[in-house]
């Protein structure tokens, strides 16, 4: 357990919501939480996928196998994506390594960045909430249905349900916030997912990934990308120069035209919409409409 | 500036409109942290066993129901028991799935008997599905119990019948199965759970 991190605050405080400037005033200190995915132990059994359907009351239809020859899928797979009722899927791939055929597994889901590109993206205010602890959460209530998150999300996860509200892995939160771990890390059989502190979670990756290069995996690394400024999931990667056959993008960050048009241009854009607005009435209430030479005179109630 | 009458009234009307598009459009209630109510924190709490592997996994079934008579409890969320020395809290997918197993409409309740011949399975009670099971087991033993074999060595032993128990049992029940297996002169004698 480390020193550094507070770690006594139970409960949620809210760190950042979407469109709205920093609502918290908490003096308290929260921990940071961290999911560790170990690759390396996974086994594809996918139990971490079936628990957190039983916990979130989820019923995805079953791929049938005319399905899984039609769309080309490795016959792994549960499902070819991700879908609105589908909040994390293992995917698997198979590549020629330095080290010979190797399988390779991932656990794919929402990464619960530290900087999250959907709240960055999102316009409504408070649609996207991050919690202190670093969890990245939807209030559908507040979402306005305008598909921005997915763009602004470096890792393709959103999807939509027929309303256009997204639907994502919330990291259990109802459950984090009682205490217990999410599901996935609950059920995972081989010690692959492990929860806690998130430095805590990077000092137990960093060991992991020592003892695999110690056996011959020189490439193995620790995914924690700092474009997003870490995230809530960090996985160890035995094969590290096969990112991208991982299906994990190799340095992704937040899209800095999001940056521009959420900050600078939305100013200048608010600015020259309301001039506009209040400069037609002025001009409306103090010279009245414009009179257009040789046409009739207009009304002047309807202002 | 000259504002006449009319031009005074357009201005509040106007000012009135300014103010409410801006109050729309720029909210400054307070948000705060809202969070999913977890969904087992008002259940009940059943140990139980996974029935399906010999590894006999405990597990946690979570219902919902005060226990009154006039009501049936209703299992909403099964998981790993913590607890239990064997798995720790963890499941595999079958395991982990056990809710909607418990729950399946198509799931076997009560004994079905299909006879010689018939295409058609029918429900038959409990005795009678008993007492149909240990006729079958004590004709079958009469009839091909060995009492020597061909070396005219004594081994009452009865080859024909497999004994096979499930996962759930404890040890007591175990070991009842063990002296009945013996008692009827089986060899092939299995249970789950002997890993």
């Amino acid at each position: 357990m480390s020193t550094l991190t507070t770690g006594g605050t139970v409960g949620l405080g809210v760190r950042r919501l979407s469109a709205t400037k920093e609502p918290d005033t908490s003096i308290k200190s929260y921990p940071e939480l961290a999911i560790l995915v170990d690759i390396s132990a996974c086994i594809g059994c996918k139990a971490c996928e079936a628990a957190c359907q039983q916990w979130h009351d989820l019923t995805p239809p079953i791929m049938t196998p005319e399905e899984v020859v039609r769309r080309k899928i490795a016959g792994y797979q549960s499902h070819p994506d991700l879908r609105p009722d589908l909040f994390m899927l293992m995917r698997f791939n198979e590549v020629e390594t330095s080290k010979g055929f190797a399988w390779l597994i991932t656990k794919y889901q929402c990464m619960h960045c530290r900087e999250p590109g959907c709240l960055i993206a999102c316009p409504a205010p408070g649609a996207v909430i991050q919690y202190q602890n670093g969890v990245v959460d939807f209030d559908h209530s507040k979402c306005i249905g305008c598909k921005m998150c997915l763009v602004g999300c470096p890792f393709d996860v959103p999807r939509y349900d027929t309303n256009n509200k997204p639907w994502k892995c919330n990291f259990c939160i109802d459950r984090v916030e009682a205490g217990l771990e999410p599901a996935c890390v609950k059920t995972c059989p081989t010690n692959c997912l492990t929860f806690g502190l998130k430095e805590d979670m990077v000092e137990k990756g960093k060991k992991i990934v020592e003892g695999l290069k110690k056996r011959g995996y020189e490439n193995a690394t620790l995914y924690d990308p700092p474009g997003v400024n870490g995230t809530g999931y960090i996985y160890v990667l035995p094969h590290g120069d096969h990112v991208k056959d991982y299906n994990l993008p190799e340095n992704p960050s937040v899209d800095a035209s999001i940056g521009l048009w959420k900050g600078p241009l939305k100013t200048i854009g608010s600015i020259a919409l309301w001039g506009a607005l209040i400069g037609a009435f002025l001009q409306l209430i103090l010279w009245g409409p414009i009179k257009v030479l040789g046409g009739k005179e207009e009304k002047r109630e309807e202002g | 500036m000259d504002i006449s009458r009319r031009g005074f009234l357009k201005l509040s009307a106007g000012s009135l409109g300014a103010g409410l598009v801006g109050g729309l459009g720029f909210d400054l209630t307070q948000a705060h942290a809202r969070v999913r109510e977890l969904k087992i924190a008002k259940a009940k709490v059943t140990k139980s066993i996974c029935p399906y592997c010999s590894v006999s996994c405990g597990i946690l079934a979570y219902s919902l129901s005060d226990g009154a008579m006039n009501v049936k409890d209703r299992i909403i969320h099964i998981e790993g028991n913590p607890d239990d020395p064997i798995n720790r809290g963890t499941l595999c997918p079958k395991g982990a799935t056990l809710r909607d197993f418990v729950n399946a409409p198509d799931r076997l309740t009560k004994p079905l008997y299909r006879p010689a011949g018939s295409s058609e399975w029918k429900e038959i009670s409990w005795d009678e599905a008993i007492e149909k099971f240990a006729r079958w087991v004590k004709d079958t033993r009469d009839r091909t119990f060995v009492h020597k074999d061909r070396a005219g060595r004594i081994v009452n032993r009865c080859d024909s019948i497999i004994w096979a128990v499930g996962s759930p049992l404890g040890n007591e029940e175990g070991w009842l199965m063990v002296k009945i297996g013996i008692a009827l002169g089986l060899s092939a004698r299995e249970t789950q759970a002997t890993i």
